[in-house]
């Protein structure tokens, strides 16, 4: 069977699908990497209101993850992506803005960044637990402001505790992209099915999507392997 | 002498939920005084000294440094300060050195040291690296700049812990159990470093254990007992001669 593969499909100009697909793929990342860094701002802000907030506020905070890990990400998905942009638009139309509509990519980073902040603030809660009372009571009686504590000390101090949890999170995101094609956003998954349908190609297409998302998790590994390596460089005694 | 004391602790009490741990504490410290804080475990000396920059908040008294009292304000749960900015002021001006050292282990040695100048006392870097070299030095570091905490033995990250202070150049210098973690083969290393800023008349509050030592330093001397001052006078005649018998046991027990 596989001589009977025309690898001319895969061409980047027409009729080949090549550049759709990298299109796609290129989508995909950008709502990625869009989704994971709103994730992780949802995440130091609800890590946060977890440890230091008042009861109200830590009560939302558990809501919120409750919420995030409980239910499927396809139905969150779905409901941000519908009842989100729904409630948006209302409200931007009530606003006076009429005619607004929020383009596919804000919607899909929101929706993403949303679900990926609900599992970052519990990795990065017990992060910032794992730190030694002390180093921040020493930021502390050396006058710091709150905001200086959690620049200078607490977020450097817990990032090699966050870090394999994040570099799960970031692996999830990247295939967490492909749920959006179920609301016709044209990210890799969209895109390898069109290009499939079109010319009956699956085997060819679908093989030539992993090896994209297969290609982004290696090159992923190799920067969260140095990231890592940096940040965990004062924990390793002599070496 | 009417010299302005640099720190002056006026009727503290402290206490968790109900157990009272101070029960109204008076301690001055003139510039150039070295006042020990003894006493057994339980007796308050910790939590006394971490009052001093609110690392405790007190649940009454007053606590002035160099003449300026904390303002402190009453709320539901107690006294808050009322003024988040006087208290970053005013503890950049006191250096604590603790027990466990707490370096920040994310940052070299020179890192640690030139941490506080910089970010937050506004100091030029390049000034900052040159008095941190200048205190690292004197602490006999001056080799280990670029060697991060966790490659250090206790007794040099405490070393390092004291020039992160001294590269404050602070109006006085907390030091709270500054050998109690360390093995005993690594005391006297830190014991003389502090013995040398006791000699150049720095002001400081020095927690410890270590009785000969604070015989041999201190100006004065403090003995705490459940929470109280239960005797206090310079150190010949507390370890000399005391007085009160829960003294005179506390110094034959650890003696």
């Amino acid at each position: 069977m596989f001589d009977a593969i025309d690898l001319s499909l895969l061409a980047l100009d027409a009729p080949g699908w090549g550049g759709a697909l990298l299109k796609g793929f290129l989508r995909s990342v950008e709502l990625a990497v869009g989704g994971y860094a709103l994730g992780i701002v949802i995440g130091i802000c609800g890590a946060l209101a977890k440890l230091n907030g008042g009861r109200v506020i830590r009560d939302l905070a558990e809501v919120y993850t409750m919420i995030i890990r409980a239910v499927p990400e396809l139905v969150l998905m779905l409901l941000f992506y519908y009842v989100g942009t729904d409630l948006a638009n209302r409200g931007m139309q009530a606003l006076g803005y009429s005619g607004f509509d929020i383009d596919g990519l804000t919607a899909g980073i929101l929706v993403i960044g949303l679900v990926q902040g609900g599992y970052a603030t519990e990795v990065l809660r017990g992060a910032i637990k794992a730190i030694p009372r002390g180093q921040i009571e020493a930021a502390q009686a050396f006058g710091m402001s709150p905001f200086k504590v959690l620049t200078r000390v607490t977020l450097p101090a817990m990032t090699p505790h966050a870090l394999p949890g994040m570099a799960n999170l970031w692996m999830i995101a990247t295939k967490d992209t492909a749920l959006l094609a179920v609301i016709g956003f044209s990210e890799l998954t969209l895109a390898t099915r069109q290009a499939a349908a079109a010319t009956r190609e699956y085997f060819l297409f679908f093989f030539a999507a992993g090896a994209l998302y297969l290609t982004l998790t290696l090159v992923s590994n190799a920067g969260l392997r140095w990231f890592e390596k940096r940040a965990r460089r004062g924990l390793t005694a002599a070496s | 002498m009417t010299e302005q004391p640099a720190i002056r602790v006026k009727g503290l009490r402290k206490r968790f939920n109900r157990l009272e741990v101070l029960k109204g504490i008076d301690l001055e410290a003139r510039p150039g005084d070295v006042v020990a804080v003894i006493g057994g475990s339980g007796s308050g000396k910790s939590t006394m000294l971490r009052c001093i920059n609110l690392l405790e908040i007190p649940s009454a008294g007053t606590i002035s440094i160099q003449g300026e009292a904390y303002a402190m304000r009453e709320t539901r749960q107690g006294l808050q300060p009322a003024d988040r900015r006087q208290v970053q002021r005013i503890r950049a001006q006191l250096g604590m050195v603790f027990q466990s050292f707490n370096l920040w282990p994310h940052r070299t040695v020179l890192g640690n040291v030139t941490e506080v100048p910089v970010h937050v006392l506004g100091v030029p870097r390049d000034e900052a690296e040159a008095r941190a070299r200048e205190v690292l030095d004197r602490v006999g570091l001056g080799a280990k700049l670029d060697a991060w905490p966790a490659q250090l033995s206790g007794g040099q990250q405490q070393r390092a812990a004291i020039a992160r202070v001294l590269a404050v150049d602070p109006l006085a210098m907390l030091f709270d159990e500054p050998t109690s973690a360390l093995d005993p083969e690594l005391v006297g290393e830190v014991l003389s470093v502090i013995r040398d800023l006791a000699q150049e008349k720095r002001t400081m509050i020095l927690v410890t254990h270590e009785m000969a030592f604070a015989r041999d330093v201190a100006t004065h001397v403090v003995f705490l007992r459940e929470g109280r001052i239960e005797e206090q006078g310079p150190p010949d005649q507390i370890f000399g001669a005391p007085k009160s018998p829960h003294l005179q046991q506390f110094i034959s027990s650890v003696a």
